[in-house]
């Protein structure tokens, strides 16, 4: 079974009446995605069921063949922390830690990407390696989170994502606060991180740009059929 | 613990909100144990005003007003006891001492109080203090005079000063007994009771400066006696104001009452100090509570100061929150994180308060002891102040609890997605 499989999932919010996302099915074996969508298409909803931070109202959500559904929100939380990384838009780190803590606090939610890494002063090799991969200085490692420039944030983002090598990398609009030159540089060194570790990656965002290096590009206005219900998302996505 | 050293990095990011909060409660806790420490030191201090008495003899009257007039020095009797009743009651084979008092009398304020020289032997103070003299003695000769404390302080008083006695205890007085000067024999030391206010005579000696009045009315001229003469007379006294009783045995004390009680020669009355003097003190009981009541809103003050900071921080918090949820923190990680920020904040102002409560009462409490002779206690935390740091540890926890709660819902319903 791969990364992710979704099985005739709906979601709807409470108290509502229509359902804003509906997937049959699809899944994610390995490899790269390129999720795109208009704003209010169900991204979000649809990347906090695959994290677990939110329920389907029908359906199951697999992670590595382990079916959320079946499991209580802690155990949700720790299906998470142990199988998936996050790099999102902005404000990545918690900023009155440094870069070093900011990095190997998955580690502090899994037993089992900790066991990969490793304890004590091997971590911190781990750390000084990543940093050095995503051509960051070795000077940063002590420095507070909020002292870097968002180009530099980002980079420790995918250093957090990667630490202790998850099975799925999620990066919600990772590049929409960076200019185009950093931009580059961010997706090239995500896709070589990613690659590394053999993790599957979803990356979300609604620059279509971007698409041109993943293995595959879907629209979640094909895979939600909720969405036909929705007729001005499908004539937004036809132009 | 993993989240703990989140927890102190988090505190230590916002220090100057933290540090406020744990001042805000820092200073209610302090208020709350000084108030609690003093209110015990007075309560101790008023307690402690007579010891060593078993019954106060008086004049038919309230029990509260015999005890205002023969310990506390306030108002006056109403009636006295005659010196053939005294001398009777006195002869009882239960009684150990017997000390008279006779008021009436006062110099420039200060209560005159007519006694025998036993007064200084038997009457005792905030448990078993005995009264001791810091220069001079006793009483020898009829015009000599005992000063308490603050009448030597007061009035510039050493022994060998004169005085003079004034009649009555009102302000103006009814007139000197100036033909009659004392002299200062003894002054006692400092015991924070009225004893510090009052001139101790011989009981004679009230009888000697009397002994030419005519109901109440100073000498007509060529009736006056002068204070040589009046060596020479039979001062004993007509009648008493009160009298200081010791029982050979305490148990006692009830029948003796009884027997008082119901003296059939005179009316008079018997009370046991620490009946009337609980019966005074509950008339102050309202100050008390009131400070108590002050106290409290002023520790509210403070937990709704760190409750409101806390959910104050919240929203600036989302991100950070949303960050730990993904990274695997699981919703009530979130909550723990916010409770145990509330409760080191409140155990770090509980310290401090502590801190500032007896570090301000072992410096002050020997001014205070001296000046006005409160003796705070500095020891161990008492069992009711335990329970009130107990009460505001708790409470500390709980006002953690409602920002935590809605952080805990919140980071529910955000999930991983907070865009601001």
């Amino acid at each position: 079974m791969g990364a992710v499989e979704i099985r005739n999932l709906t979601y709807r919010w409470s108290g509502s009446n229509t359902d804003v996302l509906s997937i049959p099915a699809w899944s994610l074996d390995s490899g790269s995605v390129f999720l795109f969508g208009p704003s209010g298409s169900g991204k979000s909803t649809f990347i906090g069921l695959i994290a677990g931070v939110m329920s389907p109202t029908k359906g199951d959500v697999y992670i590595n063949g382990i079916n959320l559904s079946s499991l209580s929100q802690s155990a949700r939380d720790r299906v998470r922390a142990d199988n998936i990384g996050f790099v999102f838009q902005q404000f990545n780190l918690i900023p009155y830690l440094s870069v070093k803590e900011n990095i190997l606090l998955p580690l502090q939610f899994s037993e089992k990407r900790r066991s990969r890494v490793g304890d004590g002063k091997v971590q911190i090799e781990a750390v000084r390696r990543l940093l050095a991969e995503l051509s960051l200085p070795d000077d940063l490692l002590d420095r507070a989170a909020i002292e870097l420039s968002v180009g530099q944030q980002q980079r420790v983002a995918i250093a957090r994502a990667l630490i202790g090598e998850p099975s799925l990398i999620i990066a919600d609009e990772p590049t929409s606060a960076l200019d185009a030159d950093t931009r580059d540089a961010f997706m090239r060194l995500l896709f070589a991180e990613v690659r590394k570790i053999k993790a599957a990656l979803i990356f979300v965002s609604h620059d279509r740009s971007l698409a041109s290096g993943f293995d595959q590009s879907i629209n979640l206005l094909d895979i939600n059929k909720s969405a036909e219900i929705r007729p001005e998302f499908k004539e937004s996505a036809a132009i | 613990m993993k989240l703990f050293s989140l927890t102190l990095k988090s505190i230590l990011n916002r220090r100057l909100t933290a540090s406020l909060c744990a001042v805000c409660i820092a200073m209610s806790v302090a208020l709350l144990l000084l108030v609690s420490l003093i209110r015990q030191g007075a309560r101790e201090s008023f307690f402690g005003t007579v010891s060593g008495v078993d019954l106060i003899v008086g004049a038919r009257t309230g029990g509260v007003n015999l005890l205002l007039y023969s310990v506390f020095r306030i108002g006056a009797a109403t009636n006295n006891i005659s010196w053939e009743s005294y001398k009777d009651i006195s002869q009882d084979s239960e009684i150990s001492w017997i000390v008279p008092i006779s008021l009436g009398d006062s110099h420039r304020g200060f209560r005159v109080i007519g006694t025998d020289a036993s007064y200084f032997d038997h009457l005792k103070f905030r448990g078993d203090n005995k009264l001791s003299f810091s220069t001079g003695e006793k009483f020898n000769d009829v015009f000599d005079a005992v000063v308490g404390a603050d009448v030597a302080q007061e009035l510039g008083y050493q022994v060998g000063s004169n005085i003079i006695l004034t009649h009555g205890v009102s302000a103006g007085g009814f007139g000197e007994h100036g033909d009659k000067p004392f002299r200062v024999a003894g002054v006692l030391n400092k015991t924070g009771t009225p004893i510090d206010r009052s001139i101790h005579v011989p009981l004679e000696a009230i009888t000697a400066i009397h002994v030419d009045w005519q109901n109440g009315a100073p000498p007509k001229d060529g009736e006056a006696v002068s204070a040589q003469s009046a060596r020479e007379m039979n001062l004993t006294p007509a009648s008493i104001t009160a009298a200081f009783v010791g029982l050979k045995k305490r148990i006692g004390v009830f029948k003796m009452q009884r027997f008082i009680n119901n003296y059939s020669e005179e009316a008079l009355m018997a009370v046991l100090p620490g009946v009337a003097m609980t019966e005074l003190w509950q008339t102050v009981n309202t100050v008390e509570v009131a400070l108590l009541a002050v106290t409290a809103m002023v520790i509210f003050a403070g937990l709704v100061a760190l409750s409101s900071t806390l959910l104050s921080t919240l929203n600036e918090r989302r991100r950070e929150i949303a960050v730990l949820r993904a990274v695997g923190a699981s919703p009530s990680d979130v909550f723990i994180l916010l409770v145990s920020e509330a409760i080191i904040l409140t155990l770090v102002g509980l310290i401090i308060g502590i801190m500032i409560a007896y570090g301000g009462v072992f410096v002050a409490e020997p001014f205070l002891e001296a000046r006005f002779g409160l003796a705070i206690p500095v020891g161990m935390p008492g069992l009711s102040e335990l329970r009130y740091l107990l009460i505001i540890f708790i409470a500390g926890v709980l006002s953690g609890v409602l920002p935590a709660y809605s952080a805990y819902r919140r980071s529910l319903s955000d999930g991983l997605s907070v865009r601001i």
